[in-house]
């Protein structure tokens, strides 16, 4: 598995033969223009701390990729990511708190070890104990089977204040390239906006979709002004959204930013604010993961647009 | 937890629906044919509820502990555990049911029905062969396959309601063993409602 790309320009010369087994192995299930999406220069934002670009679009892992022991399951998750990677993508999250995801992701990335692309690895530390904490996340890393994490978070600020300096001791002995912290679905967020101000950190990762937006108010600029990567968490509120909207007709206007589906007309608006590094979208499908990453191609919407997406959604 | 307030149910889901059938279909065909043998336990069980013989608690708890140190093993600990952390604590849970219901089946001799008469045993009886002969296939119902039913001895939800139907016809109740079945089945009910819910 090819691993932390040593400089934007490596990652680029990757992405053309990416893109094009993309186009190999996804054609007969995207939607024309979905494919024409494909074929232009996908969305990338850079890592505030690094300059290093990402795909809008990543993947998570929660509940999606949970599957325990079942091989037939492991190997549809597998074939989620093979097809993520060629499409372009390269951030994947997951946590120990998620069962066998960890697992999972390990199995998906040896099994296709020589066609899948440079993986982005983000893991979390959620365990109270800080003793603890360096021995879970070698756990994680072997189920993983990565030489190390590129980004590291405390999982919904637990015992962060233990287990924040341990993960900025590893990032100073160049053992995981960013760190960050995690919180979903609005928790704690005082207390996470402290720790934004207060510590060097490189992500933040935070629940943002089109009816939750409370995260632009402060988190969001304050990502902005701390120069802070945002993952975004849950941006279709573990499916409800898109189970909601689907009984709904697409606005004709959504083709104005090359928008197929639901899925991208959600996932557009939120790696068009100007904070956001990342959305990470959760899937055990080969369709939908390709649908998502649709919305890592073609164009993006801007203020007054965002505004009227918001509008019409919260009509429906 | 901090905020505890602000948790739904649905927060602490872990797999999906699909996983969750499939770990029953997996279980039963590694298992295949315990569910007969647990089947032909809870027959016994029920026959000798209305025997005469002497020792008849004593066989009817060692069914029981089987049951449920079986369950706690190969069920919560060997295959629940891999999509679900708190398993593991769940099969300590389930051993600890196995201890108690161990202690009291030797100490307080408690399964013997000499009477059907009264509500409670009738309910009791009711309830355990609800457990038994109906509640597998009620998974048909619900949309599982043959493969993903639940049945009495090998997995936990027949078990414990199976465990709460025999307590209920004990002719010297011992409150010691109701929480951890009841405590089950609040669980169960909870997981099965949250992932009817997110489909």
């Amino acid at each position: 598995m090819k691993h932390l790309p040593t400089s934007l320009s490596a990652f680029e010369q990757r992405r053309a033969l990416l893109l094009a087994l993309a186009t190999q192995s996804a054609a007969p299930l995207l939607a024309p223009s979905a494919a024409v999406a494909q074929a232009r220069p996908i969305i990338t934002r850079p890592v505030p701390s690094s300059g290093i670009a990402l795909p809008a679009v990543g993947l998570g892992s929660w509940i999606t990729f949970n599957v325990g022991n079942d091989r037939g399951a492991r190997d549809r998750c597998a074939e989620v990511m093979r097809n993520f990677f060629a499409a372009g993508g390269r951030l994947i999250d997951s946590s120990p708190m998620y069962g066998s995801a960890q697992e999972v992701i390990g199995y998906g990335l040896s099994k296709f070890d020589k066609i899948m692309g440079p993986v982005f690895a983000a893991d979390k530390v959620w365990i109270s104990s800080a003793a603890r904490g360096p021995g879970q996340i070698e756990t994680s890393r072997q189920h993983w089977n990565v030489p190390h994490f590129d980004l590291l978070q405390v999982h919904n600020l637990l015992s962060w204040q233990e287990h924040l300096p341990m993960l900025l001791a590893m990032k100073a002995a160049s053992r995981v390239r960013y760190v960050g912290i995690t919180t979903s679905e609005g928790r704690r967020h005082r207390e996470f906006e402290q720790v934004m101000a207060s510590q060097p950190l490189d992500f933040v990762q935070v629940t943002y979709n089109i009816v939750d937006r409370e995260v632009e108010q402060r988190i969001l600029p304050l990502a902005l002004d701390r120069r802070i990567g945002v993952l975004i968490n849950r941006p279709f509120r573990q499916g409800e959204l898109i189970r909601t909207l689907n009984r709904h007709a697409l606005p004709g206007w959504a083709v104005e930013i090359d928008c197929t589906n639901w899925a991208q007309f959600l996932l557009k608006f939120i790696v068009s604010h100007p904070a956001v590094t990342c959305a990470i979208p959760a899937t055990s499908s080969v369709a939908h993961v390709l649908e998502n990453m649709g919305a890592a191609y073609g164009r993006l919407p801007d203020e007054p647009m965002r505004r009227r997406m918001v509008a019409y959604v919260e009509k429906l | 937890m901090s905020e505890w307030w602000t948790y739904r149910p649905s927060d602490f889901l872990l797999f999906s629906s699909r996983t969750y059938h499939r770990l029953f279909e997996l279980y039963n065909a590694d298992i295949w044919p315990l569910q007969i043998l647990a089947l032909v336990g809870g027959i016994a069980i029920l026959a000798l509820l209305h025997s005469r013989i002497a020792w008849r608690s004593r066989v009817i708890t060692v069914i029981l502990v089987c049951c449920w140190l079986w369950v706690a093993w190969a069920f919560h600990w060997q295959r629940y555990a891999t999509i679900n952390w708190a398993a593991t604590y769940l099969a300590a849970a389930f051993a600890i049911e196995a201890v108690l219901l161990m202690w009291i089946g030797v100490v307080r001799d408690p399964f013997r029905v000499d009477s059907i008469r009264t509500t409670r045993v009738r309910w009791g009886i009711a309830i355990f062969c609800f457990a038994l002969l109906v509640q597998p296939f009620l998974g048909l119902l619900l949309g599982r396959s043959w493969l993903g039913l639940e049945f009495f001895g090998v997995t936990p939800d027949p078990t414990a309601i199976a465990t709460l139907g025999l307590l209920l016809t004990s002719h010297r109740m011992s409150w010691l063993a109701w929480p951890i079945p009841v405590l089950w089945c609040l669980i169960s009910v909870t997981t099965l409602g949250v992932l009817l819910q997110t489909g």
